[in-house]
């Protein structure tokens, strides 16, 4: 079977996730690969959750947020331009391509654009094709897990 | 009180009266001419003199300046009188023989020719009679003391300071209303860079703005209004008999406390100048929707009456639709109304004139109850339909009278052919935008817009009267182009909504909020200026920082911030969030 | 009554932890009078045939100290694992793959490649001699331990009761700790931190705090730091905030910021993501390229970040596969 990435988005409540709900809606068609994660605002979204995402085997990762300026809480979102490209840097350092990390901004009148952001990153992963990587194969092997903090 | 005798007639009238106010009261006539109401009187043209009698002596006096006294009477036509009277009118009229005021007046005193000829003959039918009743209404009533007398004697004139157009004049124009013979002549330039809004007609400074105003008393423009400018005038002030006119009033700020807010804040007009290939701005006789509106309205500057700015009825008449609606370059929404009230326009232009109308349209939207019934009528009251974007306006003559017209280029795309249709008037259909300061007003109520500018409903087809503000509500065109009976239901059922959350008098809040553990706060600062809403304060004596809970609105950028993860919520936790990762990424 | 049984290890480590051992000064006694040292290769001589020999769980605790760097490492961890009730993660290398994880910024074969061929200081001829795990002498087969391409903390091989962290765990603290445990009280559940605090490092720090605006990040050699004022403030990359404190906040008091190695506070499961989140939250710029001005002002992001626990954060290691 041909590779289908697993893609993982997270959305903010007010624009983005209100923005797939528009494409749904309006049946608009979008790949199946992304599965969503809701937060209230893409300024909740902790690059620990991405990181955990990629641990856990996500070929890639979205975080979707309303454009700069309409977020909800006002300014959630300019702590996630930040966070986002930083986040890419380090994951570069990883060995990640950071082209496996997007930040889009999709409002949520634009349900066309929610589905040409999934459309089009999802082909991007296909082109990219699976992330392996060593975490992967060290969680695997012994079933070992670390123990302490919030790894349980 | 004092009673006094005018001729044959007795009057009371309180002391200090001017004698021919009293006379006036009396009912008996005294010529003037440099008298008026407005400001005080100034005697110079000496044509208003009585013969005051007290006991045995008698005077001769102005009685536009003279006060009245117990005890006095007064005779305005004793054969003295007339004869002073007369000797005076003649030498007006011969210095002004052409001037009107100056003619009639002699007629009215029985002066057919003056008995000797004035060397200072003025021939002019315009000529300054010295009245200085500009110079007085500048200085008493307008105090911008404008205008003055220079020299003397026969020399006297009126002139502006050093001759030159006066920084003081505030172009009131009292001078010129005053002026009794039309010497003084207003010159309308574009004044210190103010334009009237439309510049259909001038107004006043006090005005009721709308005949539609609620409530609907007049309000001073205080930009235009002399008072401020000057301190003087107070005309509207003199003339309102309930006194309700009040200089002092001043803007005030109230805070008023409410729950639900319904923003129906409206929409802007597109300005045509951004389309220069219709002229808008540039070519007489091109109007905005709007300025049409009020062209043809009854109360509007020309009472409803379809013309011209040269006054004449127009022969043809454009109206093109889409101006900025369904364009790339500027917006791509319909602005939904402009198709309906574009054949209103049409069906108005046809009943009032005999002009020829044509629509340009792209497609005609007539989506309403009545509306496609209303179009056929239209159809068949012989309106020409051209389906087609018109691409520019020129000048252009008819060739019958030589004529100035516009011309409009356009491409008919029924038949496939490109045309030029001579209006004398066009009407631009301008696209319905979202306010200018949508973005403030967005950002006051934590709403969002959609990318053509307009407040964003909730949900497009589920709630589309609330926002995903709680109490927050959007109508009209505030939140999107709408035509009034759309407006009005949309603005019925957010009152509706409104209603229920008072009558039922509580309101449920999402409960996420954000938490710091204070076991695991270490004070760090981090989360301290990040909350948008001022959250998040630090306790000095405890050196950790604390969430209120009631300021909070659970966005959790200082939870994903807090590099210690003392900061936590209820709701969106990591551990929710890292257990929905693994189970949807198994 | 008979004395507790004690074992401790050194795995790979600097020998910072043995040495911080010795740091608790005269109580050293104390602690070789209240316990039985069973094992304790850096400072006694035993042999590792000594400890295969013991009972199962029969080492009452043992504080392994150092990461699992090679088959040595895994196979004592391992041993002492069977032969120890309690086990305890001794400092970062141990907890979480301290200074010897940021190995896994590279590979195996690079790092020989490296050291026995192309370092400057090494002249190899016919192509650099690489260290074998089996080498035929004279005498016989010598086995040496293999290095693996990746290092690990202690509890990514075996079950750890404990874990005591810093580079190395400030003296005050594992006396804290041994003194903790020869009370009698009954001892922490199993997956504890010893010998460490709740909050972060900030905590105990005493220089002013205030509200966070960076525009500029400096190396602490590029600015003259201001004494009293937190040194994040300043712009120098300070990990205290993501840092379990228990130290003292030593680096801070010394002007130096803090690096991480208490590892990660409660509740933080990566500590370079919330760092990262964190130092990003306070950045003053909202234009992407301005932005991307002070982020390129952190040069090494793993290296700033996960100084001390790249190895049990949650990507663990770098790959070096991944085509760009
Ligand atoms: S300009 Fe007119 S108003 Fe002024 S003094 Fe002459 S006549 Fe009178
Ligand atoms: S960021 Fe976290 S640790 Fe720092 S002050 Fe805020 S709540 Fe406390
Ligand atoms: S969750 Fe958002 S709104 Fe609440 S305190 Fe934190 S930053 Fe402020
Ligand atoms: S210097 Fe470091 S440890 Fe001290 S308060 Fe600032 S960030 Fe925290
Ligand atoms: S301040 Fe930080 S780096 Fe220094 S000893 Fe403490 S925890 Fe370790
Ligand atoms: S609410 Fe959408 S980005 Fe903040
Ligand atoms: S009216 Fe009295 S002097 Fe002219």
């Amino acid at each position: 079977m041909a590779f289908e990435p697993k893609i993982v988005g997270f959305l903010c409540n007010w624009c983005s996730y209100t923005g797939a709900d528009l494409a749904g809606v309006s049946r608009i068609k979008s790949a199946p690969n992304m599965r969503i994660i809701r937060t209230m605002c893409s300024g909740r979204v902790d690059p620990a959750f991405i990181l955990k995402a990629f641990q856990l085997g996500a070929d890639g990762v979205v975080v979707m947020g309303c454009h700069l300026g309409d977020c909800h809480y006002q300014e959630g979102n300019y702590k996630t331009i930040r966070r986002i490209p930083f986040l890419k840097k380090l994951i570069e350092q990883f060995g990640i391509d950071p082209r496996r990390l997007r930040l889009e901004w999709v409002s949520a009148s634009e349900g066309d654009r929610f589905a040409e952001v999934v459309n089009e990153f999802t082909q991007e992963m296909r082109t990219l094709g699976p992330l392996k990587l060593p975490v992967h194969e060290l969680m695997g092997k012994n079933g070992e897990r670390a123990k302490h903090a919030v790894h349980e | 009180m004092v009673t006094i005798k005018i001729d044959n007639h007795e009057v009371q009238v309180p002391e200090d009266t001017p004698i021919l106010k009293a006379a006036e009261k009396a009912g008996v006539w005294i010529p003037t001419l440099c008298y008026s109401d407005l400001v005080e009187p100034y005697g110079v043209c000496r044509l208003c003199i009585v013969e005051v009698v007290r006991g045995k002596r008698s005077r001769v006096v102005t009685s536009c300046n003279y006060p009245v006294r117990e005890g006095i009477s007064v005779l305005t036509n004793s054969p003295k009188i007339q004869w002073l009277r007369k000797s005076i009118m003649e030498l007006m009229l011969s210095r002004w023989p052409n001037v009107k005021v100056v003619k009639d007046l002699a007629k009215q005193l029985g002066v057919e020719k003056p008995s000797f000829i004035s060397l200072e003959r003025d021939e002019a039918e315009d000529a300054c009679v010295l009245c200085g009743k500009c110079v007085q209404v500048c200085k008493d009533l307008v105090k911008a003391e404008a205008l003055g007398f220079a020299h003397r004697g026969i020399k006297r004139e009126v002139v502006l300071p050093f001759g030159v157009n006066s920084e003081r004049c505030v172009v009131c124009g009292a001078c010129v209303k005053e002026c009794p013979t039309g010497h003084v002549k207003m010159v309308i330039e574009d004044y210190r860079g103010k334009k009237p809004e439309f510049t259909l007609g001038p107004k006043t400074a006090i005005y009721v703005p709308s005949l539609q105003a609620v409530p609907r008393v007049p309000v001073i423009d205080t930009e235009s209004c002399i008072h401020f400018e000057t301190g003087g005038c107070e005309t509207c002030a003199k003339v309102c008999e309930p006194n309700a006119i009040n200089y002092d009033m001043k803007d005030e700020v109230q805070e008023i406390e409410v729950g639900q807010i319904l923003v129906a804040t409206g929409y802007d007009v597109f300005d045509a100048t951004h389309m220069a290939q219709y002229g808008y701005g540039r070519l007489d006789n091109v109007y905005s929707s709007l300025e049409f509106e009020m062209l043809l309205n009854s109360t509007g500057p020309t009472g409803g009456k379809v013309q011209m700015k040269n006054g004449k009825e127009p022969r043809s008449v454009g109206i093109i639709h889409c101006i900025g609606s369904r364009d790339a370059n500027h917006h791509p929404y319909c602005s939904r109304v402009c198709c309906m009230y574009a054949l209103k326009f049409a069906h108005l232009v046809h009943d009032r004139t005999k002009a020829a109308i044509y629509q340009f349209y792209i497609d005609m939207r007539a989506f309403g109850k009545g509306y496609e019934e209303f179009y056929s009528r239209l159809l068949d009251e012989g309106i020409t339909m051209i389906r087609g974007k018109a691409a520019e306006v020129a000048e252009g003559y008819w060739t019958d009278n030589n004529e100035r017209t516009l011309l409009i280029r356009c491409e008919d795309t029924l038949i496939g052919k490109f045309r030029e249709i001579p209006v004398d008037m066009l009407v631009l259909c301008n696209a319905i935008e979202a306010r200018h300061d949508s973005d403030q007003v967005r950002k006051l109520f934590s709403i969002s817009k959609s990318p053509d500018g307009f407040f964003l409903e909730r949900h497009p087809k589920l709630d589309p009267t609330s926002t995903t503000t709680d109490g927050v509500y959007i109508a009209g065109c505030a939140q999107g182009p709408k035509d009034i009976p759309d407006t009005v239901a949309q603005a019925g059922s957010a009152a509706a909504r409104i209603l229920s959350l008072i009558s039922k008098g509580e309101v449920e809040i999402d409960p996420v909020r954000a938490m710091v553990q204070e076991e695991f706060c270490s004070g760090c600062r981090i989360c301290n200026n990040l909350c948008p809403y001022g959250a998040i304060e630090y306790l000095e004596e405890k050196k950790i920082s604390h969430v209120n809970e009631a300021l909070c609105k659970g966005c959790g950028t200082c939870v994903a911030a807090c590099p210690s993860s003392a900061m936590t919520g209820y709701g969106f936790t990591d551990a929710q969030i890292l257990a929905e990762l693994d189970g949807i990424l198994i | 009554m008979a004395k507790p049984r004690l074992a401790l290890y050194w795995a790979a480590s600097c020998g910072g932890c043995e040495i911080a051992v010795l740091d608790v000064q005269e109580k050293i006694l104390d602690i070789a009078n209240a316990f039985d040292i069973v094992f304790w290769p850096v400072a006694m001589d035993f042999k590792y045939d000594d400890v295969r020999r013991m009972d199962d769980k029969s080492i009452d605790i043992c504080l392994f100290n150092g990461a699992i760097r090679n088959s040595e490492n895994n196979e004592i961890a391992e041993l002492l694992r069977k032969k120890s009730k309690v086990l305890v993660a001794f400092g970062s290398c141990s907890m979480e793959g301290g200074i010897p994880g940021l190995a896994n910024l590279t590979t195996k074969d690079d790092i020989l490649k490296f050291v026995y061929k192309d370092s400057p200081s090494t002249v190899s001829t016919n192509g650099g001699t690489y260290p074998q795990t089996h080498t035929k002498m004279p005498e016989g087969e010598i086995e040496i331990p293999e290095m693996w391409d990746t290092v690990k903390s202690l509890d990514q091989v075996v079950d750890v009761e404990y874990y005591i962290p810093g580079c190395p765990p400030q003296p005050e603290q594992i006396w804290n700790v041994v003194s903790y445990i020869l009370s009698g009280q009954p001892l922490p559940p199993s997956g504890a931190i010893l010998g460490a605090g709740e909050k972060s490092c900030c905590d105990e720090c005493t220089r002013t705090k205030s509200e966070k605006k960076l525009k500029q990040f400096y190396r602490p050699f590029e600015i003259q730091a201001k004494p009293d004022e937190c040194l994040l403030e300043q712009g120098i990359v300070c990990m205290g905030p993501a840092t379990r404190d228990g130290c003292g906040a030593l680096c801070p008091k010394a002007g130096m910021p803090c690096r991480g190695c208490y590892g990660p506070p409660p509740n933080v499961s990566d500590q370079g993501a919330k760092m990262i989140s964190a130092l990003s939250s306070v950045i003053d710029a909202h234009e992407a390229d301005e932005i991307d001005r002070i982020l390129n002002q952190i040069a090494d992001p793993i290296g700033t970040f996960y100084r001390f626990s790249l190895a049990h954060s949650l990507l663990r290691r770098v790959d070096k596969h991944e085509t760009h």
